[in-house]
């Protein structure tokens, strides 16, 4: 390009480092989906914290329960129910894979009745079972406990073995069903959120008219159109999960530090005994992030979808 | 480059305002659009760029016809056609240098391969000391010259110039006419929309095509 008229000076090129965003970058709408994708991506990530929490302490508890066995010896008439438990607990001895066993005596029977009947009762009338707690060796031995069990109801009369698999069945089954509800919870969040994204990338569509359309007239095919209203929603999204990630990771740190400040309260340590210490760890940290960076390549890739469907409108 | 032939254009169900327009636009040639306001200059331009479709007649663009074009193809005959616009219509947000850049840009290219080319354009058209000033901050004119520059820049095979010099004075104005006299020879042809018959008498051996009445008569 030369003009003779136009002295030839020597081109000191000062461009703009880095290239504009096409798509304005900060509006009122943006702002507010960041808000919105944050607030989104906290409860998500409450919500699996919570989950994740929960499947914790329940492996926890089963791994606990399921490493002991309870032998309760009812009394029987004409039979010493102490002899009775000794003998259940010597049988029980004999097994492999069987640790540490306790036999109850009456007076330590009767005191773990104390929180129901109170104390200072005389229960020397009531036939109180004596109780035999047992506890299975971590080895690979285990003990054969249908085998065990026949042999108690034949050598020792009104003994029953309790391998506890009802509680650690519902146990499981509640675990399970408060993991199903926060992944139902998990959904509709991320469900509301591409709604959300939906509408937002609609509006931007509509508000942003004269670029989309002096970009078709330059000569702009849609995939750089799309790509452009992606970029610029993935940023949106990337602030608004990395907040909110960030504000639920904080939440579970400080829910900890009250965990831990009211433990030894009563209702601290009911808290305690369903969430465990509100440890999630350092994996549990990484899962908050990945819902974060999980939420805004969802904005990402919903926000190119419906650009691409405007675009084909447009045709 | 451009063939139109018995082209007719309503909008709706109201009357033909383009009828039987048949007129051919030559590679490298040169040539005025010219009629009263609102005999459909702006129309027909957008008829040429494939913003519109003609209600009835034949459209050749490039040897394609235009109307069996995909929405690719109408995109890559885009690329090779620049275009002014009468109400300019820079992104406001962008800076004039990213306006201007915008058709090399949106082509995918690097911009440290078209970054001294765009600064040297815009000294040109004396936009240097405004490349990094938004659009609401220029004058008229020098939207103008944004519009123009940004029309230019990917070396069209067919410019299309809505009223270019209507915001600039006189001087500037025959500055930027034999910017478009020198794209021509260089291998570009040129349609200029204008109602201003002392800029054409100008250039007095171009062509004419003059619209009045919804038809076209051409003086060649």
């Amino acid at each position: 390009m030369t003009d003779a008229s136009v002295p030839h000076e020597e081109i000191v090129v000062q461009a703009p480092a880095g290239a504009m965003s096409l798509v304005p970058a900060d509006s009122i709408a943006g702002r507010a989906l960041v808000t919105v994708i944050a607030i989104m991506t906290f409860l998500a990530a409450l919500t699996a914290g919570g989950a994740l929490l929960v499947t914790q302490a329940s492996r926890e508890w089963r791994a606990s329960v399921s490493q002991e066995i309870t032998v309760q010896v009812r009394q029987v008439a004409g039979n010493d129910v102490d002899a009775a438990a000794q003998k259940a607990g010597e049988i029980t001895r004999l097994q492999p894979g069987i640790g540490d066993v306790k036999v109850y005596s009456k007076a330590e029977s009767q005191k773990l009745l104390e929180p129901w009947l109170g104390s200072g009762l005389d229960l020397s009338e009531l036939p109180v079972p004596r109780l035999i707690v047992i506890k299975l060796t971590n080895n690979s031995a285990k003990p054969d406990l249908t085998m065990l069990r026949q042999a108690l109801a034949r050598d020792v009369p009104g003994s029953s073995l309790d391998d506890h698999s009802l509680w650690l069945d519902r146990l499981a089954i509640m675990a399970n069903s408060i993991v199903f509800i926060a992944l139902m919870i998990f959904v509709l969040v991320v469900i509301a959120m591409i709604m959300a994204v939906a509408f937002a990338t609609r509006g931007a569509m509509a508000g942003n008219r004269e670029i989309v359309s002096v970009l078709h007239l330059v000569g702009a095919a849609d995939g750089f159109i799309a790509q452009q209203f992606q970029r610029h929603f993935l940023r949106l999204g990337l602030r608004g999960g990395l907040i909110g990630a960030v504000a639920a990771a904080v939440a579970f740190v400080f829910a900890g530090w009250l965990a831990g400040a009211f433990s030894s309260v009563p209702g601290g340590e009911q808290v305690e005994a369903l969430f465990g210490t509100f440890s999630l760890g350092i994996s549990g940290y990484l899962i908050l992030l990945t819902i974060g960076l999980a939420m805004a390549l969802v904005t990402g890739v919903m926000s190119r979808v419906i650009v691409f469907r405007h675009l084909r409108g447009l045709e | 480059m451009v063939r139109f032939e018995n082209v007719g254009l309503r909008y709706g169900f109201g009357p033909e305002i383009l009828r039987d327009l048949s007129f051919n636009i030559a590679p490298q040639s040169f040539q005025f659009l010219t009629g009263p306001s609102g005999a459909g200059k702006t129309t027909l331009m957008r008829l040429m760029l494939q913003a519109l479709q003609p209600t009835r007649g034949l459209i050749t663009v490039f040897g394609r016809n235009a109307a069996t074009l995909t929405k690719d193809e109408i995109t890559a005959m885009r690329r090779r056609i620049g275009v002014v616009f009468q109400d300019f219509r820079l992104l406001e947000h962008l800076t004039t240098y990213e306006n201007v850049a915008l058709p090399l840009r949106v082509l995918g290219k690097n911009e440290f391969s078209y970054r001294s080319e765009v600064v040297e354009l815009l000294r040109w058209v004396g936009l240097g000391e405004r490349m990094h000033v938004l659009p609401p901050v220029l004058s008229g004119g020098e939207k103008q010259r944004a519009a123009i520059a940004r029309a230019v820049i990917a070396s069209p095979e067919l410019l299309l110039a809505d009223e270019p010099t209507g915001n600039v004075d006189p001087s500037l104005g025959r500055r930027l006419m034999r910017l478009f006299v020198e794209l021509q020879k260089s291998g570009t042809a040129v349609v200029i929309a204008t109602h201003d018959l002392a800029l054409m008498d100008m250039f007095d051996d171009a062509r004419r095509l003059v619209l009045g009445d919804g038809r076209m008569h051409i003086y060649d």
